[in-house]
């Protein structure tokens, strides 16, 4: 499996001399397996840049969406597959307790927040509410489950024969927790995330600012840190950094966090662009299970084909 | 490890920051948390008590009507909450764990998750006096009466 970050700018997207380290495109993470199988999470702006370069030929993606947040959804109407004839496009999402997942996306891909309506995008496109339970696509294994955000929204768990990745990019599990973190099975995200290859998770705030936004369904850093050491993953890559975090910001305090509160976990900033790889073979029992297991590998940059 | 659904997360979590007792029962009827205002009404912390199959909650704590007649499980606002899917409200009599009688209103609902999932029932207590009043500290509404 291999995983590259194409947005990872939380909230709004933050472009700039000053973010170009880190990246200032919105959540966007494109998997595959290198079988045939491409999965987009989230389509925040940096799916732009993804459309236009994912592989010549390719008839089907699947995109699966946490939540329909704009910084989620706004890089869909400037996807390139969404106007090609020949594209199956598969998107997944959570419904809402009234609106359907078409219902939602049409209220942002209609007049007047976009020119066309969802109806009239030529590619073959269908939509599909996310299933509660595993799914497969190709050769992943996805689940999807609710977690602690405003509005209904998913995190992912996508797994393979190689390795597991959970992707959490908007969660505040310590919400309401007063001793955060608690017993596992009350953890927001935990059977998502549990045994990881790799963690892709919200870190969006300092503890300070953490503390004038509770509610709004994000993570303190040290939250992030002690989720990631609560579910046993074996990475985390702090995401969904905030807008107004530019890349010197986010090194100092990172060290910072990082010197003064150990982490069993190792743990990376994501950064717009990395790659990571899951090379491991897998027994059957999915992720957590092969004790020489090695740890992901970070890949440099290039393009998804 | 199995986890718990958000929806009913995020209910345990508004209730252990609520001054209202509350008392919540999962999809399988078992009684999976109740808050501090709660322990202080059924008269054990809960983390003495733990979790409780249905047929022990509904009996433990010994409902009765005000002559002191029994109150079947069946009958119980928290039972028709999760068994028949509608709120139901009741005056009653309980006996806490600490051997004190107290008169309660009692109001269940029950808790349909996304996609409409059963996910069980919230119960939420109120200590009444005689005359109306609230006890145990239960937080007044301004105007209102407590029961």
């Amino acid at each position: 499996m291999e995983i590259a970050l194409w947005g990872t700018r939380g909230s709004l997207a933050a472009p700039g001399p000053d973010t170009a380290r880190y990246g200032g495109n919105t959540s966007c993470v494109h998997v595959h397996d290198g079988a045939g199988t491409h999965l987009i999470l989230d389509a925040g702006t940096g799916i732009r840049r993804l459309g236009g370069v994912l592989p010549p030929g390719l008839r089907r993606v699947d995109l699966l969406l946490t939540h329909l947040h704009l910084d989620h959804i706004q890089g869909l109407g400037f996807f390139t597959p969404l106007y090609d004839p020949g594209m199956e496009l598969h998107v997944w999402g959570p419904a809402s307790p009234t609106l359907s997942l078409r219902e939602r996306l049409m209220r942002y891909l209609s007049p007047p927040l976009f020119p066309l309506h969802l109806r009239d995008v030529p590619c073959r496109l269908h939509l599909h509410e996310v299933p509660r339970g595993p799914f497969a696509i190709g050769g992943f294994q996805v689940n999807a489950s609710l977690v602690c955000h405003p509005g209904p929204t998913v995190g992912y768990r996508i797994a393979d024969r190689t390795g597991c990745l959970a992707y959490l990019p908007d969660h505040e599990p310590a919400l309401g927790s007063p001793a955060f973190p608690g017993a596992p099975d009350w953890t927001s995200g935990f059977a998502l995330a549990e045994g990881a290859d790799l963690l892709i998770h919200d870190a969006q705030y300092t503890p300070d600012e953490y503390a004038g936004r509770i509610g709004w369904g994000h993570s303190a850093i040290p939250h992030a840190l002690r989720f990631a050491e609560l579910a046993g993953a074996r990475r985390l890559v702090a995401f969904h950094h905030d807008p107004a975090h530019d890349d010197d910001t986010l090194d100092r305090i990172w060290e910072l966090f990082l010197r003064e509160s150990a982490c069993a976990v190792p743990v990376s900033l994501a950064r717009e662009g990395e790659r990571f790889l899951l090379p491991r073979p897998r027994t059957a029992g999915g992720c957590g299970g092969v004790a020489d297991a090695s740890a992901p590998q970070t890949l440099p940059y290039r393009s998804a084909s | 490890m199995a986890q718990k659904e958000i929806e009913v997360i995020l209910t345990r979590q508004l209730a252990s920051c609520l001054a209202t007792p509350v008392f919540i029962v999962d999809a399988a009827g078992t009684l999976i948390y109740y808050n501090e205002a709660a322990e202080e009404l059924l008269g054990r912390r809960y983390d003495e008590a733990g979790e409780m199959p249905a047929e022990e909650w509904g009996s433990i704590f010994r409902p009765t009507g005000r002559d002191g007649t029994p109150i079947p499980p069946e009958d119980l606002p928290l039972t028709v909450a999760f068994r028949e899917g509608r709120p139901a409200h009741r005056d009653l009599w309980i006996r806490g764990l600490d051997g004190v009688d107290r008169h309660v209103g009692v109001t269940a609902f029950p808790l349909i998750g996304q996609a409409g999932r059963h996910l069980g029932a919230v119960c939420i207590f109120w200590e009444t006096t005689e005359g109306g009043d609230s006890a145990l500290g239960n937080p007044r509404v301004p105007g209102g009466t407590g029961s």
